[in-house]
């Protein structure tokens, strides 16, 4: 807890980070907008509400995919945040004061483990309140049908907080650590083309799908898949013009521990890191 | 209460064959003030670094309060100053020191007392970011205060200020001095360390080349300058008597210096009796300066 405060009175008396981490909370509110969307237009009469994504249990997919989309904001907060500690050359300080690299490290862990939780528990919030306005099912057994996915949501938030936090010990500068992370979603895009392409003719046995699950970005995207297709309407749609598919949305417990392993991997390489280094 | 602060044990740094310090070993006891002697690039900095875990020897060890505490639980018992002033621009000099208060673990009590010790209670409520150089590097001395430390480590902290700001900081380290923190003083200023320090330790290319009390470098048996009218016989003079060392001649005057105590009277009757006729003739204690230039520039290896 000592830790966790440390962090915490840094964070809190910076007044872009608390702007950021504020932000970063009322957009997760955001979601709520999508409830007054309304398209009347001639004959069209659409309303997003009533299209059936706020029903439970579906509310607990469709928000937790969409809020999720909205971690890259929140990573600038975290990179920012070790970023100015290298730039204000404070880690070095903080060390001389006393603290050690474990637990410098640790006050970070703690952070990101706060603000997780905190999103999730938003996440909880918000979903049962616009499904509780909107759903068409009401009975507790199907309210609380799915939470896996408010889980899957904070391991998914969690361990690409790590990869942020990892990144920017690595790159030390913000700016620079934000646009590897950009750069490592193409690298990861086109590692999976290139592996579409050439992969089964090397190894036959092996498909390209199978691994690049064990991407990190990928593995996280893996956890909570799309969920627009999921949707009735859609689906109707498909079936309509003869395309009907069934697909598993369902979380595999596979990709949570693929997650948790890169998770382990980055807090572990930062520790390293920090050891290593000369400051 | 350990006695013994802080021991290294055959320290060595190398940056690729770079070695910035070689085989240091070292003991500082409660109660003094060190100085740590040493060109720029002489690992003094390095030396500092490693004791305060932010540079990773490359053998050796180095052990605090007799090895009874891990370096970083000690590291809350002493105060340290490394080249800059290192403290969160965005924060308020109060919000920052409550910050160390919160890492070293200590009570905020000390802090009014911390900051008006160094004139900058005024400005308690200021950034960090707006204040001067020598407004930053006392903060930075408040702070390595604030938790009443067993040593004071001080790294150049004069460095880079105006006279006016290197007065303040030699006044508040007298001042600190003498309320009997112990000292450890980094610093290629020979006159700050002469005026502060009980003892020295003299480092170059790594390598120490002398440990132990200020007084003992100084205190020799001293130099004389002499010249006289007829510089050959002076020369053979001073080259055959018994208690004089090493002659150098400089713009006509000849540096010798005393190898057994020998008063000025002494030398000079026997000069008298030798019918050499002077025209200049001091006797002189050499200077930390001198002494250090001596030391680093004909020793080769550490003595101890």
């Amino acid at each position: 807890m000592r830790l966790l405060k440390i962090e915490l009175y840094k964070l809190w008396h910076s007044r872009i980070s608390k702007v950021l981490i504020s932000g970063y909370f009322l957009l997760i509110f955001s979601i709520a907008i999508l409830s007054t969307i309304k398209v009347e237009f001639g004959p069209v009469n659409f309303y997003l509400a009533e299209q059936g994504i706020f029903n439970f249990p579906y509310i607990w997919h469709f928000n937790t995919f969409m809020i999720a989309l909205l971690k890259v904001f929140f990573a600038i907060i975290i990179v920012a945040m070790i970023g100015n500690e290298y730039s204000n050359k404070t880690l070095k300080q903080n060390l001389i004061d006393g603290l050690s690299k474990a637990e410098f490290l640790r006050t970070k862990v703690y952070a990101i483990i706060a603000f997780v939780i905190i999103s999730t528990l938003l996440v909880f919030i918000i979903s049962l309140v616009l499904g509780g306005i909107y759903s068409d099912y009401n009975e507790l057994q199907i309210i609380f049908m799915d939470l896996e996915f408010l889980l899957a949501y904070a391991i998914k938030l969690f361990c690409f907080f790590t990869f942020c936090l990892f990144l920017s010990l690595l790159i030390k500068r913000s700016a620079f650590a934000l646009a590897f992370l950009a750069l490592w979603q193409v690298i990861e895009g086109i590692a999976f083309g290139l592996m579409k392409w050439k992969l089964s003719d090397l190894i036959p046995q092996l498909s390209a799908e199978q691994v690049f699950q064990f991407f990190p970005l990928n593995a996280m995207g893996n956890l909570i898949k799309e969920p627009f297709s999921r949707l009735s309407a859609i689906q109707n749609i498909a079936d309509q013009i003869g395309e009907g598919f069934t697909k598993d949305y369902s979380i595999s417990l596979w990709s949570i521990l693929i997650v948790l392993a890169w998770s382990i991997i980055f807090i572990g390489g930062s520790y390293l890191l920090l050891n290593k280094r000369d400051l | 209460m350990s006695k013994t602060l802080l021991q290294l044990n055959y320290l060595t740094k190398k940056y690729g064959s770079l070695t910035a310090v070689n085989m240091l070993s070292l003991t500082l006891t409660r109660g003094k003030v060190y100085g740590l002697l040493g060109p720029n690039g002489s690992g003094k900095s390095t030396t500092l670094g490693m004791v305060l875990n932010v540079v990773n020897p490359t053998s050796g060890s180095f052990e605090w309060y007799e090895g009874s505490l891990t370096t970083h639980q000690a590291l809350k018992k002493i105060g340290a100053i490394i080249e800059r002033p290192n403290f969160y621009p965005y924060m308020t000099a109060l919000q920052n020191l409550t910050l160390i208060c919160k890492i070293k673990q200590c009570s905020t009590d000390n802090i009014e007392d911390q900051l008006k010790l160094v004139n900058l209670w005024d400005r308690k409520n200021s950034k960090f970011s707006t204040f001067s150089l020598g407004m930053k590097q006392r903060l930075a001395i408040a702070a390595a205060l604030v938790n009443n430390p067993d040593l004071l480590i001080l790294d150049e902290p004069t460095n880079g200020l105006d006279p006016e700001g290197i007065h303040q900081i030699r006044k508040l380290i007298l001042t600190i001095a003498a309320q009997g923190t112990t000292i450890l003083l980094a610093s290629h200023l020979l006159d700050e360390v002469e005026k502060v320090c009980s003892d020295v330790i003299v480092l170059k290319n790594g390598v120490k080349y002398y440990e132990g009390p200020v007084k003992e470098l100084t205190q020799t048996y001293g130099y004389f300058e002499i010249a006289a009218e007829n510089k050959k016989q002076l020369l053979s003079f001073l080259e055959t008597y018994s208690a004089l060392g090493e002659i150098i001649e400089e713009n006509g005057i000849f540096q010798v210096v005393a190898t057994k105590e020998l008063s000025s009277i002494e030398l000079s009757k026997d000069l008298q009796k030798a019918k050499i006729v002077i025209i200049h003739f001091t006797k002189k204690q050499p200077s930390l300066e001198s002494q250090f230039l001596s030391i680093t520039q004909t020793q080769k290896h550490a003595s101890t």
